[in-house]
């Protein structure tokens, strides 16, 4: 690799973690306008025009704030516990491919960070990581309820990585393939995954849901019966980090939702627009329409949030194992026996 | 056993049925639903730019009144405060000098007037016991401070602005 290269993956790096970073900052303010609207309301409209400078503002507040670190707290692991969530949060953007390969100047680049052939593995081992930032702050807070969180975080992503990971095994018999850079090119035009296993989609959705700690899944910070949940103890931007990375969470997996299922940067006619608008602003138009189908996820997201109350902590272990796990068993059943005879 | 009211319901409760045990119908449902409000005019008024009407009988903040030569009704009788069920009134009386008939309608009129504004109830009673029609809860909503000292209102706030100026 030559230093050119190596210059452009750094700068394409930034400009991830940049966009991550911002996605995950509108993200709030997204959500409280949607959950506004969503109640009939106008949401967040003092801080600059529609009230865009609420992040800004809420991040200065976030640094303000007084830093707390308990008495009995374990003060390293408390300082670890927000670093590792937002650390591992960030971290699956690495492998999610943005576009086709654009050229510019004589220069051809890829929009991806790095095509491992084990794509797919790197997103669940990295998600799996993601407990330990929950765990890890949760125990060091030294309380009870945060304790309590942090368990039901660990119990929950534990069991809904079961289902995940079976409901993605019937793609990947489908596929061939665990680079995320072969899947998305598999899926060229409209020959996307989501039309093939429509119920692979749709578990994978709910485990997407339950891994990024959403509601209807929201127990590990359910604020009705643990105060704040694994967070409780946590301020200043510690605090911060936590919800930031709940955001981020959400942004990449939408990202590998729409890369796996849902055709990443592909969409219908797009040889016929990258013939007419040219190697440089065709990708770019590809990488916009994946953005758009990330928000759409966001934005579902949110709609769900706003609309389904939070399920008790039997109905969820229910639901993971007695229903998902078997769904998703049934599912790979099917997609063998439907590739090898029809 | 007989009911003692017809109130009385008997709730069944059937198993449920497939659909409704699959969750998912209900989930669509509901989402549809949050999707209408999604589209609604929102009930928010704005309320420093908009302010939503008051009833006709509204009482709200005290102004105390001139009459119609700009001159002012108090007469510092007390009845007000006396009738105050939050003893919230309070002033002083001073006798009328010459050249001063054109400030105050009588020989006695009120050098400190006072309505603490935190324990007004806005009850309307001073209104009712004032026997000069000069005391009217007619303003707005009394606004926010930061002190509690300047919830304490003297004439300056008080007082009507005069006629011809």
């Amino acid at each position: 690799m030559e230093l050119g290269d190596i210059i452009i993956k750094f700068i394409l790096v930034v400009i991830i973690f940049a966009i991550s970073l911002v996605v995950a900052m509108y993200s709030t303010y997204a959500e409280r306008k949607i959950a506004a609207f969503f109640q009939d309301r106008i949401g967040p409209n003092r801080a600059g025009p529609w009230g865009i400078l609420q992040p800004l503002c809420d991040g200065a507040k976030m640094f303000l704030k007084e830093e707390i670190i308990p008495t009995n707290a374990s003060a390293f692991l408390f300082i670890a516990g927000p670093s590792l969530a937002i650390l591992t949060a960030c971290l699956g953007s690495a492998v999610i491919p943005w576009g086709q390969n654009i050229q510019i100047g004589s220069r051809v680049v890829e929009l991806q960070v790095a095509d491992i052939n084990v794509g797919v593995l790197y997103i669940f081992g990295v998600v799996s990581l993601g407990v330990y930032g929950v765990m890890i702050g949760g125990w060091a807070s030294n309380n009870k309820y945060s304790l309590l969180g942090a368990i039901r975080a660990a119990s929950q992503n534990i069991s809904y990585e079961i289902s995940m990971g079976l409901s993605i095994i019937a793609l990947l018999m489908l596929t061939g393939t665990l680079s995320l850079r072969e899947l998305a090119a598999q899926q060229h035009d409209w020959h996307w995954n989501v039309l093939r296993q429509p119920l692979g989609f749709l578990l994978f959705i709910v485990c997407a849901f339950a891994e990024t700690n959403r509601t209807p899944f929201d127990l590990p910070e359910c604020e009705t019966e643990l105060v704040g949940g694994y967070h409780t103890e946590y301020s200043s931007m510690k605090l911060g980090f936590y919800l930031f990375a709940e955001y981020i969470n959400m942004f990449i997996s939408s990202a590998v939702m729409a890369t796996l299922y849902w055709g990443g940067y592909n969409y219908p006619g797009m040889d016929w627009v990258l013939v007419h608008t040219g190697p440089t602003i065709g990708p770019l138009i590809g990488v916009a329409v994946l953005f758009a189908k990330i928000f759409l996820f966001i934005f579902f997201f949110m709609w769900v949030r706003w609309t389904i109350p939070r399920f008790r902590y039997d109905q969820l272990m229910d639901l993971g194992w007695k229903v998902l796990i078997p769904l998703a068993i049934a599912n790979i059943v099917l997609t063998g026996l439907i590739s090898n005879y029809l | 056993m007989e009911s003692l009211s017809n109130k009385r319901k008997l709730i069944e409760s059937k198993p449920l049925n497939f659909w409704e045990r699959a969750y998912l119908p209900a989930i669509i449902s509901g989402l549809s639903i949050t999707m209408k409000h999604f589209f609604r005019k929102p009930v928010t008024i704005s309320y420093p730019e908009e302010k939503r009407e008051f009833s006709e009988n509204f009482r709200g903040m005290h102004s105390l009144k001139r009459d119609e030569n700009g001159k002012e009704r108090c007469t510092a009788c007390g009845l007000c405060a006396l009738s105050c069920p939050a003893e919230a009134i309070t002033m002083t009386a001073a006798e009328r000098q010459k050249g001063e008939e054109h400030l105050y309608r009588e020989e006695k009129y009120a050098a400190v007037y006072e309505i603490n504004m935190l324990r007004c109830i806005f009850c309307g009673l001073c209104e009712e016991a004032c026997p000069k029609e000069a005391i009217y809860l007619d303003g707005d909503i009394v606004p926010a401070d930061y002190l509690r000292k300047d919830f304490i209102y003297g004439k300056d706030k008080l007082v009507e602005a005069p006629l011809n100026q």
